[in-house]
């Protein structure tokens, strides 16, 4: 196994230095440009993500980087397979995306340095760079690190309008972080006991099935399952998304809360492929259904807009735990050249796009009506029907209605759950579908009735935020265009590389 | 019994302790304190590796010693920004608790 | 072996106390003490670096900041002091950490003889990176992308601290301000004491690189001495929108990406040191590092702004 740098590894040091460096700058030169250094910040990044892609795709091949020419275990490396590159073009993507409506609801003063613009526009960076980091790490401690990035970036963002609901939900969004990273570095220093390295691909070829290794894992899991507010640790989730502005709850529901499910992916599926669990990948599955069925029938009963968008997240983030039991097929020997591997990462990414979309729309009905009341969005739709319209699509994904990103996803995590005769997954998966129609349509069948009343609204919103939310939620429905089988580009850098999967 | 697999043992008493102190105690101060005897429990746990890794004339593996400090570091400044938290919630509304606590 | 038991069960000891203490104030107090006890446990498991992080950062700087919560806190918690949890929860709790500590403890007894160490190899590229101090070579040299990545974690707390700023006083001056009291014995004890600390702070990273110690410990104690002087009123805590503090603050984290990416073209990699000029370069990182970790430190002690700017 290779460790020194491949070619274009380069790429990945710049993936995380070019974002935290604009952190840098936002804060020296104040207010006034912390907008404006984010929105050059963007397409670079992205450039930066595309061109990784393109390097992974060209040589088919992980890109590698050893920092400091200190190969692991005694130094750090960065590794970018298919997995780890589809994810941050996505986060690239959306965080354009976001950041254009963004400049929307965050107007820089000329003339002094106001707060919420210049902590959003320096926490948005951030929040990107920790992204890189945790999806190019190598090195669990690094990991580690680059958790308490995100999370440090993240929580201030939910307090950002400084009411008393936000501060107690960004504190207690802060206490559930903390209680995941402990476990996590817990399960971390386990590992290093027994292993004496803390490098992804050195501890797959040591790692052995014994108790100090399960007991890491299963720590390492619980702090990771709290990060990602996985059922029964989702308490904290929907007041955090709701309470944040429009922007940072996209960025949060989309884009934050994906990152421990990738690194339990990690796990699994990198450091631990020689012994696969089924048994304990039944345990994620129920929870991931439970959160599927909780999440949904309460996001049923909400009379804010933000809160049932919110609950419907800890909804979908159960979806993507249900790949672990489809995908873990110990008698195949390789897990992940199956369609449930593709449907869960496919899941993960067209939900980032279709939720941005929906939390970004309700931003704008929001700012629009003065309240997200949702009995009282009559009317909405004749006022902004491009806005309602990107709702609905992101909804469309939601359900899983095709053509659109979640229909490809659930369809394969449906096919797999039917091929491999686990078909309770596929019953859940389809009361999640009808669960989410009915708080879908909830939401539409309001916004499109008249209102009985001419409808005052507090402020208009700009066409082109308008434009850029249908953009974001045309992105959730292009990926409906995806083949309906295995992906050979989120191979990429799996041993076994084998595309047939089931038809 | 070596002394690092005493210390070792002792790690092991403190996480559960602290775990017990975030679980039961209502106030969010208190629960940051617990936070933090659970992170010394860890890094103790650690420094315990990190002794029985002692070679070539060194008295301990430095890779876990420098971590560990890293660790303390970051466990300081989420201590910070929690409890800013905290006191701007108490500024807020006046109580110090988080209403329904997790 | 005595004297470890001893010290063992003092530590679990002062642990139960503080979290069992009515009082928050007592509970500081204990954990204060909690502290410097695991500092001298860490003397005993020869790590004089994390000893000396632990009983600065640890136990000085979190007191701190714990002592100074808990007192403008202490009315509301009386209030709430009626809070507690049924006996279900408590038993069900007491259940599960035993079962945790058990576990945890017998992970202890069950770990590997020999035990996997990176000494050796840490040991043997000691010259390469023209450090005495191993452990200041981990965090210098082996993992500096670890060390460069926790400055920026330590600023986004500040970032997300000022945040907390009501609008109004955005910009403004953290914290309450101290009058200098020139008849009081802390404005004496200050006067006297921060001097030497700052000295004493400024020898502890310079001599991390040979002997135990370096930059966060040395950053830590020159935080606790503009603490010092900030409470005793000696100087005010500056405006959070001046340029200079920006600048202090980011240039360690500035300093540390330039030289990394200067790796790039010298060395052949990110965060790469050719061997001639490696002491030179991480000499070079320390200094504006631990700078701004003792102005961010500091500031993240003193919290967002209460004061509006002039």
């Amino acid at each position: 196994m290779p460790n020194s740098a491949t070619a274009g590894g380069f790429l990945l040091v710049l993936a995380i230095v070019l974002p935290v460096c604009g952190v840098l700058l936002s804060l020296v030169l104040g207010g006034r440009h912390a907008e404006r250094i984010a929105l050059i910040l963007m397409p670079a990044g992205l450039a930066i993500a595309l061109a990784i892609a393109g390097a992974v795709w060209s040589t088919h091949n992980v890109l590698q980087y050893s920092v400091g020419n200190w190969s692991p275990p005694l130094g750090v490396a960065f590794r970018a397979d298919g997995l780890s590159t589809a994810m941050m073009v996505t986060t690239a993507v959306l965080i354009c995306g976001i950041g254009l409506f963004a400049r929307g609801q965050f107007p820089s003063p000329q003339q002094s340095e106001l707060r919420a613009p210049l902590v959003f526009w320096t926490l948005m960076p951030a929040v990107w760079g920790a992204l890189n980091a945790v999806f190019i790490g190598g090195d669990l401690f690094n990991l580690y690190v680059a958790l308490e990035l995100l999370t440090f970036a993240a929580v201030p963002l939910v307090s950002l309008d400084g009411r008393a609901e936000t501060l107690a939900a960004a504190l207690r969004y802060l206490l559930f972080a903390l209680f995941g990273s402990i476990l996590y570095l817990l399960g971390a220093v386990l590992l290093y006991g027994a292993y004496g390295t803390l490098d992804i691909v050195l501890l797959s070829g040591h790692i052995q099935a014994e108790p100090i290794a399960w007991a890491a894992i299963s720590l390492m899991t619980t702090g990771l399952l709290a990060k990602a507010a996985l059922y029964p640790f989702h308490l904290w989730l929907p007041p955090a998304h709701a309470g944040a502005p429009a922007p940072a709850s996209a960025i949060l529901s989309g884009l934050v809360v994906k990152a421990p499910f990738f690194l339990v992916i990690r796990l699994w599926f990198d450091i631990m492929p020689r012994m696969p669990q089924p048994a304990a990948a039944q345990v994620l599955g129920i929870l991931g259904a439970a959160a599927i069925l909780v999440g949904s029938v309460v996001a049923l009963r909400q009379v804010r807009l933000k809160l049932l968008i919110a609950y419907s997240t800890v909804a979908q983030i159960g979806y993507l735990f249900l790949m672990f039991p489809l995908a873990i097929k110990p008698e195949m020997g390789h897990p992940w050249n199956t369609t449930a591997w593709t449907g869960g990462v496919l899941q993960a990414i067209s939900h980032a796009f279709a939720k941005a979309a929906m939390f970004m729309s309700a931003g704008l009905i929001a700012e629009a009506l003065g309240h997200d009341r949702i009995a009282e969005l009559s009317g909405i739709g004749r006022a902004l029907p491009i806005t309602v319209f990107a709702f609905a699509l992101g909804g469309v994904s939601l359900m899983g209605l095709p053509p659109s990103g979640g229909f490809v996803a659930k369809a394969m995590l449906l096919t797999a759950a039917v091929a491999e005769g686990q078909w309770w997954w596929a019953v859940v998966v389809l009361v999640g579908g009808l669960l989410a129609g009915g708080y879908v349509f909830l939401v539409l069948a309001r916004a499109l009735a008249d209102s009985n009343e001419p409808l005052t609204l507090f402020a208009t919103v700009s066409r082109r935020r308008q434009a850029v939310v249908v953009a974001v939620a045309l992105c959730a429905v292009l990926l409906g265009f995806v083949p309906l089988h295995p992906s050979e580009f989120l191979q990429i850098g799996r041993p076994g590389i084998a595309v047939g999967g089931i038809r | 019994m070596s002394d690092a697999t005493l210390y070792g043992l002792c790690g092991a008493v403190l996480v559960g302790l602290g775990l017990f102190g975030l679980i039961v105690n209502p106030l969010p101060l208190r629960k940051i304190l617990a936070f933090n005897l659970i992170g010394g429990g860890v890094f103790l746990l650690f420094g315990v590796v990190a002794r029985r890794g002692a070679a070539a004339g060194l008295g301990g593996d430095p890779i876990p010693h420098a971590l560990i400090i890293t660790g303390i570091v970051v466990a300081f400044a989420a201590t910070a920004l929690a409890i800013a938290l905290l006191l701007r919630l108490f500024r807020e509304t006046g109580r110090a608790t988080l209403g329904s606590d997790g | 072996m005595a004297f470890d038991i001893g010290l063992a069960v003092l530590v679990l000891g002062v642990a139960v106390w503080t979290l069992a203490a009515r009082d928050t104030f007592a509970a500081v107090i204990g954990f204060v003490t909690y502290g410097l006890l695991l500092a001298l446990v860490w003397v005993r498991l020869a790590a004089p670096d994390v000893a000396l992080t632990e009983a600065a950062i640890g136990s000085g700087v979190t007191g701190g900041l714990l002592l100074g919560a808990s007192s403008r806190l202490r009315r509301a918690e009386i209030q709430a002091a009626s809070e507690k949890p049924g006996a279900t929860l408590r038993i069900a709790a007491v259940v599960l950490c035993a079962l945790v500590s058990a576990g945890l403890a017998a992970i202890v007894l069950l770990l590997p003889e020999p035990a996997p160490t990176l000494a050796p190899e840490a040991a043997a590229n000691l010259a390469a990176t023209g450090l005495g101090n191993p452990v200041t070579a981990v965090l210098m040299a082996y993992r500096a992308i670890d060390t460069l990545l926790e400055t920026v974690v330590l600023l986004l707390a500040l970032v997300g601290i000022w945040s907390l700023a009501p609008d109004g006083v955005w910009g403004g001056f953290p914290g309450r301000r101290h009058q200098a009291d020139a008849e009081g014995v802390l404005t004496f004890v200050a006067q006297l004491l921060v001097p030497i600390g700052i000295l004493v702070g400024i020898y502890i990273f310079w001599v991390g690189s040979v002997a135990p110690g370096g930059e966060f410990q040395g950053a830590t104690i020159l935080a606790a001495m503009w603490i010092l002087a900030m409470m005793a009123g000696l100087v005010d805590a500056p405006p959070v929108s001046r340029r200079w503090l920006r600048l202090l603050l980011i240039a360690g984290p500035a300093v540390f990406f330039a030289i990394g990416l200067a790796g790039f073209a010298i060395a052949g990699a990110f965060l790469a040191y050719p061997v001639d000029y490696a002491k030179l370069l991480i000499v070079t990182i320390e200094i504006p590092v631990t700078l701004s970790i003792a102005a961010t430190l500091a500031l993240l002690v003193a919290g967002p702004p209460e004061r509006a700017p002039k």
